[in-house]
């Protein structure tokens, strides 16, 4: 009884401290997690720094909370891209009391910190997870800004029924759960669109010999070839179909949508249609772009955007809820329509973003170029995009 | 038809590179009753080698054939040493050890070879310049292309090299006394540990120019590479009769046939629609459905099944001789 009296007077005591503190009021701190280590550290330090640019920004407006002005501090971990790592440094972070978090950068660390979040109440949004699975787990904290692969299956599958308005359709996978997943949503649509699609043809993503696969759909003559897999696999793929002369139209999903491919097929990559989850960081908002650039000396590699759009969305749940105790912006995050960097964006009950965009990439001069924007259902032409 | 033609070309020139691995094999089992495991992995490091080569002559405006070329003699004597340093460190020290000591040392080597190379290459998959201009002709329907002409053509060459070498020369003929007995072959002044490290230096040579041949084809290189082309010249050394020559090559471009036709049809023939009382009794064959049962991802299977096939069917492969003692 007397130590849970003492405990409550230190507290009240720390607050009363923390309050009357003369630097700008109470600190509230956002955490960020991506890989800063390793092979893709880059793109972590991209995202965190997304993050980073929305929290000072706040910061320089002098953002008022409670009838306070706050000040807030970005906690940013490195997850090595590794789940183990992952899950402790979002312990760690929950330890912390952090009130909202950014991150993570991959889905395979951010579909098992998920929980960890979840039971200590802090919302979390990821700028960059496209696995489905991550808000199929049903908890109410965990947010994406992001498109699912399973959103991306239907777009690229819509636009080439649309463009390239096939007869014949040949369908490949890598049998994983991503290549089988996204090509088993380009069937679906296809089929819908009352377009032939042939006898689903596997292989593995280690497989080098496509020939064998390419030879039999060869004999069947499709207009295009979809492909569920990687670009490590893809690319071997459109090479060994070009050069037992298929014509047809190659479409790809996001695992095989990289400038990559052009040094793993050669010239043959030239044509390949491919989408990726989200906008090109060209396409987000002007003045993100500005100030980012301006702070960084750097432009947003890929998905600085998002998570800009991120730790701006838990900053202004909190203002909207007056309070940064996640479980009273909570409510307020889930039903927020805010518009940030990368468009207008609102969660849907999973808490995933509502009409998601996907974008349509086509391989010209060994490059990637963005062709068109997917937007719920509707097809925006990508200079058309960037006007508005 | 043309279908079918195809499925052979493919399986020609994917079988012609594993016979040419094959090869390697064999002559080490032939002559020491080694199944040398890290050959395959002697086949990765020279496609690495050329790789790195090719890469850095690609820009410099040198003819596209010439940068191969010199990308491959690179790559030869760099596997050579590879090969030698097997025999001399790793093998020779085990030569009166009991049978499965150096086997176990094989399978060792392979492992730290492919380590080693993840160390100097990265584990990334390496993209090969495509700096040869494709060229594709019409045969009868099937296409066939300037690489895969050179890739079957190199692979005969350096088959008939080798059979000359083995049957016209001394030193092949010290190579086949030593495989019959080299107690008495060194009694008759050979210098066996010579023969057995030349022997060695052959086989990875010849694997170099398979792993540059293979890069080239497919464009691509990894350290993982090495395994299962190695366990699938293995299985074609295996089939045409371990320890025999002719027999190698047999054997792989049978199995290069075997995978492309398994590959291909495999789809058709496992349509469950296909036969009629049973597709009455499926609902995916509805329509114009399917059912597949094993699609072409299988293609990899068709090896180790034809290695099974033969071991019970027949231990001696198809032009091997029974001999108790060995395998």
């Amino acid at each position: 009884m007397h130590k849970a009296k003492l405990s409550i007077a230190l507290l009240s005591a720390a607050v009363a401290l923390t309050g009357c503190s003369k630097q700008g009021g109470p600190e509230v701190k956002i955490g960020h997690v991506g890989p800063l280590t390793g092979g893709i550290a880059h793109l972590g330090k991209d995202n965190e720094n997304g993050a980073r640019l929305a929290v000072e920004e706040a910061n320089a407006a002098g953002t008022r909370i409670g009838g306070n002005a706050v000040k807030f501090v970005l906690l940013a971990e490195d997850d090595q891209a590794d789940p183990k790592v992952g899950t402790t440094v979002a312990q760690k972070l929950a330890d912390a009391k952090v009130a909202g978090v950014v991150g993570h950068l991959n889905s395979g660390t951010s579909i098992p910190s998920s929980p960890i979040y979840a039971q200590a109440g802090i919302p979390v949004i990821s700028g960059s997870a496209t696995n489905p699975k991550l808000t199929e787990l049903g908890h109410k904290t965990q947010f994406r800004v992001v498109g699912r692969d399973d959103q991306q299956g239907p777009a690229i599958a819509s636009y080439l029924a649309a463009n390239n308005k096939p007869k014949v359709v040949a369908v490949i996978d890598d049998a994983t759960a991503y290549g089988e997943g996204i090509a088993n949503e380009v069937e679906k649509t296809l089929k819908a669109a009352r377009i032939s699609v042939l006898p689903r043809e596997k292989g593995t993503d280690k497989t080098t010999d496509w020939k064998a696969i390419l030879t039999k759909l060869r004999g069947r003559k499709p207009d295009a070839v979809f492909y569920g897999g990687m670009d490590a696999t893809g690319g071997p793929l459109m090479k060994q179909g070009r050069e037992l002369g298929i014509k047809a139209v190659f479409a790809f999903g996001d695992g095989a949508c990289t400038d990559e491919m052009a040094k793993l097929a050669g010239g043959a990559a030239e044509g390949l249609l491919c989408s990726q989850a989200g906008i090109p960081v060209a396409a987000a908002d002007r003045k993100f772009l500005d100030a980012y650039k301006k702070r960084f000396n750097a432009d947003p590699i890929l998905y600085a955007p998002f998570t800009y759009d991120a730790a701006n969305m838990l900053i202004e749940a909190m203002k909207k809820a007056n309070s940064s105790d996640p479980a009273k912006y909570l409510p307020e995050l889930q039903k927020l329509s805010f518009n940030g960097a990368t468009g207008a964006i609102a969660f849907d009950g999973k808490g995933d973003r509502r009409d998601a965009e996907m974008t349509i990439f086509t391989m010209k001069g060994g490059k990637i170029e963005p062709l068109a924007v997917i937007k719920g259902g509707k097809t925006i032409p990508f200079a058309a995009f960037m006007k508005k | 038809m043309d279908t079918f033609l195809q499925q052979l070309v493919n399986g020609l020139t994917a079988g012609s590179v594993y016979a040419v691995v094959a090869l390697g094999y064999t002559m080490v089992y032939g002559i020491i009753q080694l199944i040398n495991f890290a050959h395959g992995e002697v086949v990765m490091i020279g496609a690495m080698v050329a790789f790195t080569v090719i890469n850095l002559l690609a820009p410099g405006g040198l003819p596209a054939v010439a940068v191969v070329l010199i990308g491959t003699s690179a790559a030869i004597p760099v596997c050579m040493l590879v090969g030698y340093a097997l025999e001399r460190l790793a093998y020779r020290p085990l030569r009166h050890a009991p049978r499965l000591a150096p086997l176990i040392t094989a399978i060792g080597l392979s492992i730290v070879l492919q380590h080693l190379a993840l160390l100097v290459w990265s584990r990334n998959i390496l993209a090969f310049p495509q700096i040869i201009e494709l060229r594709t002709f019409n045969v009868l329907g099937a296409t066939v292309s300037n690489v895969q002409v050179a890739i079957v053509a190199v692979c005969t060459l350096m088959m008939a090299g080798l059979a000359l070498l083995v049957y016209r020369t001394r030193l092949g003929t010290a190579m086949r006394a030593t495989a019959q007995n080299p107690l008495v072959a060194g009694l008759m002044g050979i210098d066996v540990n010579r023969v057995i490290a030349v022997t060695f230096i052959i086989g990875a040579a010849l694997g170099a120019v398979a792993g540059v041949l293979f890069g080239t084809y497919y464009g691509i290189a990894q350290y993982t590479m090495g395994s299962i082309l190695g366990l699938k010249a293995f299985s074609a050394a295996v089939l045409g009769g371990i320890g025999n020559i002719p027999g190698a090559m047999l054997g792989g471009v049978l199995l290069g046939l075997v995978e492309a036709l398994g590959a291909g049809y495999i789809g058709e023939f496992t349509d469950l629609c296909h036969y009629g009382w049973l597709a009455a009794r499926i609902d995916a064959c509805a329509g114009d459905g399917h059912f597949i049962l094993f699609g072409s991802n299988y293609q990899d299977v068709f090896a180790f099944l034809v290695l099974i096939l033969v071991l019970v069917l027949r231990p001696q492969g198809l032009l091997g001789e029974r001999v108790g003692d060995r395998a």
